[in-house]
């Protein structure tokens, strides 16, 4: 029989499970690490951030206490400084280039110093940033997450009007939807939303779904141009059958429910599980599930630690929250009892000789009480409106020129919808940013 | 073991670290916590004619840099703040109990005759080891006629050593002031006075920082400030030219020189020493740690002198003195060439920018294969230094003499001088 319950862990526990991550840098802590940044000429670590914050630049500024300087360095360039400094996977980024990682292994902790600076502005109450003259343009915005808001907070800066359509009740996307809990707490996601849609001529329509309640061709007839920030929606399929028997998740949608719950002792959690996936979803995921009391959770990815998308960095977080990760292994089956699951048969894999990934025909089965699926998720574009047949996309995702611009004309998209993107939070704000200087020029232009 | 022990114009001590005349030897307790933990002397603070002197609350400030605490130490302090009686009855018991250690006392009183003849018959009669002369104190006592006040005139200078060595049979230090043009000056009276040995360098004049919300120097009294001494590991680079500009000078050859100036351990030290110094006295480093980091530089010097094969302190005593020169000495043909080790390099590009933005664009930057390369431009580099102090990696950066072919030639033998003597 499975065994799933509810509060394994005590209020107690769980709270001290799901609190912040890393807490804050003091002053002194903080002025220790800005000592120990070079301040590089053509600095790798700028290079490595999608968004191009100066680092050098606003690190020195926290060295000489000049925080509000350091801060708008941030936030000039990535509206949400805050969430990727606490986020983002900073040692594949700014921290893996930084000169102090080839130098001895031990890099300035950047993310640690943004969020330093992004929070002293944040708790100053200031708003620093202010609309533009304005244009009388206006923006339809599908989606109110990182790509959106960056999107829209430009657009405000260079004085145009943006309406954004979120399906979801709440703004924020991934941050208030998916990232792990213990990395933003204190309902900071939303302190941050807020914090960006302060400078105005920003209106968000919640409970918008693309498709269902808002169509494209409506949005183009209606606005001066649209912006795609809508992320993916469908979790992929893993081709199985038993893919819908009880006890089987789909990883982002209870990761979304931990997210908005205000008990997280009232969520279930099975004695043993198994998560199937390689990314920072499946981690976190994993993570969590050992946070909230489940006695073993494995990890399965189909090929080796290397080929994962989660970093290494977060492999070795998981294992250090006793999360076991088993990797060249595939799902096969999904085994179940009394319509509910009861473990996955998993095949071996190894490369074949031409490098592809094959089965080795050799299986294994995971006892489990609940199975998560990480897998990836697909764009799901307007079923209805006509004029989405005419959107180009690509392994289910938008495609888009390299100014962000769609197959339609006066349509752009970013983010994680958009092919090639990498799926960071700050490679959405990025492509929000670029996508709203494009539409500028689109719109300045026509 | 390298002998650490020495005999400085008279005073033998154990080892070659003494405290200073400041706050770390104002009084019994603090004298026998050094003795304690192993110092080789001390230089008891300043005394003075009784009523004594009376202190203000807040009385330091520092500069601290790049996280580092008291890079610098600036203080207000006057002399002992104690009735004399009570300095030379502690002396008198110190010495009594710690006959090996050196005890030095340190003197101010006016500019007469009589005040200096009547304290160094009560120094005289405590036991202690010697006499130094405070001629360099730069606040508060120097508005009063005294300390730098004297140190500045090297008439006094000499007229109140020619006054010591008179009254007393005590070995007479002279603590020389930088708070002047020319050290060497002050040095020549000393001398000229009769000093046994010279003592430097006393405190900086300095204020060390401005609040910016009091708008005051710090430290604030009352919301105003005074300018006070300078001293700790920013001032020793001034030290050592002092000391050097001394130890070069033909009309102060082979006094002793008790070096003082930022000293903090034992590589400060054997610097000093290797300018000629006999002993070095530390105050800013044992106010800011305790007295325990003699313990290094004692080890550490003796560590050192051991790896080298110098059995005493004479034996490098002085070593780098003939090295000191005028510029117009220098080998206008020695050549140099920087030379960046690519495998140490980790791409931070400050050779690069320092070179480019502020000196002689002799570093290119560019890609290869989309990696940052930086490559020494020879014929623009002029050997400064700067990329390699820059990098801040070890070793990364050295430079590498050229041989250009070209005999030694100094400034006054080049031609481009309009008066060059010929070369010979």
């Amino acid at each position: 029989m499975s065994d799933i319950a509810v509060g394994r862990l005590s209020d107690e526990e769980l709270a001290q499970n799901f609190s912040d991550m890393y807490p804050r840098l003091d002053r002194k802590t903080a002025l220790i690490e800005a000592s120990r940044c070079y301040f590089c000429y053509d600095a790798p670590c700028m290079e490595a951030c999608p968004t191009g914050i100066d680092i050098p630049n606003f690190i020195r500024k926290i060295s000489t206490d000049n925080v509000r300087g350091s801060a708008l360095d941030i936030l000039d360039e990535n509206i949400m400084g805050g969430a990727c400094a606490r986020v983002c996977p900073t040692e594949v980024l700014c921290e893996g280039a930084c000169v102090r990682t080839a130098q001895e292994n031990k890099p300035v902790v950047i993310g640690k110093l943004q969020r330093y600076a992004t929070d002293w502005l944040m708790d100053s109450a200031e708003q620093p940033f202010v609309r533009g003259p304005a244009t009388g343009k206006k923006v339809a915005i599908v989606g109110a997450g990182p790509a959106g808001l960056a999107a829209a907070h430009r657009l405000a800066i260079l004085g145009h009007e943006a309406d954004i359509f979120e399906a979801l009740p709440k703004s924020g996307g991934l941050n208030e939807y998916g990232i792990a809990a213990y990395k933003v707490p204190d309902n900071f996601a939303q302190k941050e939303v807020d914090f960006i849609l302060g400078i105005g001529g920003i209106t968000v329509h919640h409970e918008k779904r693309l498709g269902e309640d808002i169509h494209l061709g409506d949005l183009r007839r209606d606005y001066d141009a649209v912006f795609i920030g809508s992320g993916l929606g469908s979790v992929q399929a893993m081709g199985l059958d038993n893919e819908h028997m009880d006890g089987l998740y789909n990883a982002v949608d209870y990761i979304a429910d931990l997210r908005q719950s205000e008990d997280l002792g009232a969520l279930l959690v099975g004695r043993h599980v198994v998560v199937i996936g390689g990314g920072s979803t499946a981690i976190d995921i994993a993570v969590k599930k050992k946070r909230l009391g489940a006695e073993s959770v494995t990890l399965v990815y189909r090929r080796g630690a290397a080929d994962m998308s989660a970093t290494l960095v977060e492999q070795k977080f998981a294992q250090n929250n006793n999360v076991t990760i088993k990797h060249w292994m595939q799902p096969v089956a999904v085994k179940t009892v009394e319509d509910h699951v009861n473990g996955v048969e998993f095949e071996y894999t190894e490369l074949d000789g031409n490098g592809k990934l094959a089965g080795t025909g050799e299986t294994t089965v995971l006892a489990a009480d609940m199975v998560f699926k990480a897998i990836g998720q697909v764009f799901v574009p307007d079923p209805v409106s006509p004029e989405s047949g005419r959107l180009d996309l690509r392994n289910n995702k938008i495609v888009v020129d390299e100014h962000y611009a769609t197959s339609l004309t006066g349509v752009y998209a970013g983010g994680d919808c958009v092919v090639d993107n990498v799926g960071l939070t700050v490679a959405a704000v990025q492509d929000g940013k670029q996508a709203a200087k494009s539409i500028n020029d689109y719109l300045m232009n026509s | 073991m390298a002998d650490l022990t020495y005999n400085f114009a008279g005073i033998k001590t154990p080892n070659p670290f003494w405290l200073a005349s400041a706050p770390p030897t104002d009084k019994e307790y603090n004298v026998v916590r050094a003795f304690e933990a192993g110092w080789g002397g001390v230089v008891w603070k300043t005394l003075g004619e009784d009523p004594p002197i009376v202190n203000v609350s807040s009385r330091y400030g520092a500069v601290n840099f790049n996280g580092q605490r008291m890079m610098g130490f600036n203080n207000i302090e006057l002399i002992t703040d104690r009735p004399l009686d009570v300095n030379l009855e502690e002396i008198t018991r110190v010495k009594k109990n710690w006959p090996d250690r050196a005890v030095v006392v340190s003197l101010m009183v006016p500019c007469e005759e009589e005040p200096w003849k009547r304290i160094l018959k009560k120094v005289d009669a405590t036991g202690a080891d010697g006499i130094e002369l405070n001629f360099g104190c730069p606040h508060g006592m120097s508005e009063r006629g005294m300390g730098a006040a004297v140190g500045q005139v090297p008439e006094y200078i000499e007229m109140v050593t020619r006054w010591c060595k008179k009254y007393s049979d005590l070995p007479v230090i002279v603590k020389l002031t930088p708070n002047i043009t020319d050290i060497r000056h002050a040095a020549r009276a000393a001398v000229r006075g009769g000093a046994d040995a010279v003592s430097l360098i006393n405190t900086i004049s300095s204020i060390t920082n401005i609040d910016l919300d009091q708008m005051a120097p710090m430290p604030t009294v009352d919301g105003k400030g005074a300018h006070g001494g300078y001293c700790g590991p920013a001032v020793k680079p001034i030290a050592l030219n002092m000391v050097a500009e001394i130890a070069r000078d033909p009309e102060c050859q082979n006094i002793p020189i008790s070096g003082i100036g930022g000293v903090s351990d034992w590589r400060d030290a054997a610097e000093f020493m290797a300018l000629s110094c006999g002993t070095v006295q530390v105050c800013t480093a044992a106010m800011h740690y305790g007295f325990k980091i003699v313990d290094d530089m004692k080890t550490g010097l003796s560590n050192w002198m051991d790896s080298k094969g110098y059995k005493s302190i004479d034996e490098f005593r002085a070593m780098a003195v003939p090295n000191v020169t005028d510029w117009n000495q220098l080998n206008m043909n020695y050549d140099i060439k920087a030379r960046i080790n690519q495998d140490l390099c980790i791409k931070c590009g400050l050779c690069h920018i320092s070179c480019e933005d502020t000196s002689h664009q002799a570093i290119t930057a560019s890609r290869v294969d989309g990696e940052r390369h930086y490559e020494v431009v020879d014929n623009e580099c002029v050997g400064c230094n700067l990329c390699m102090l820059a990098c801040p990696v070890e070793n990364c950066i050295t430079m590498e003499e050229v041989d250009n072919g070209k005999p030694y030639m100094n400034w006054n033998q080049n031609p481009l001088n309009p008066l060059a003597t010929a070369a010979e």
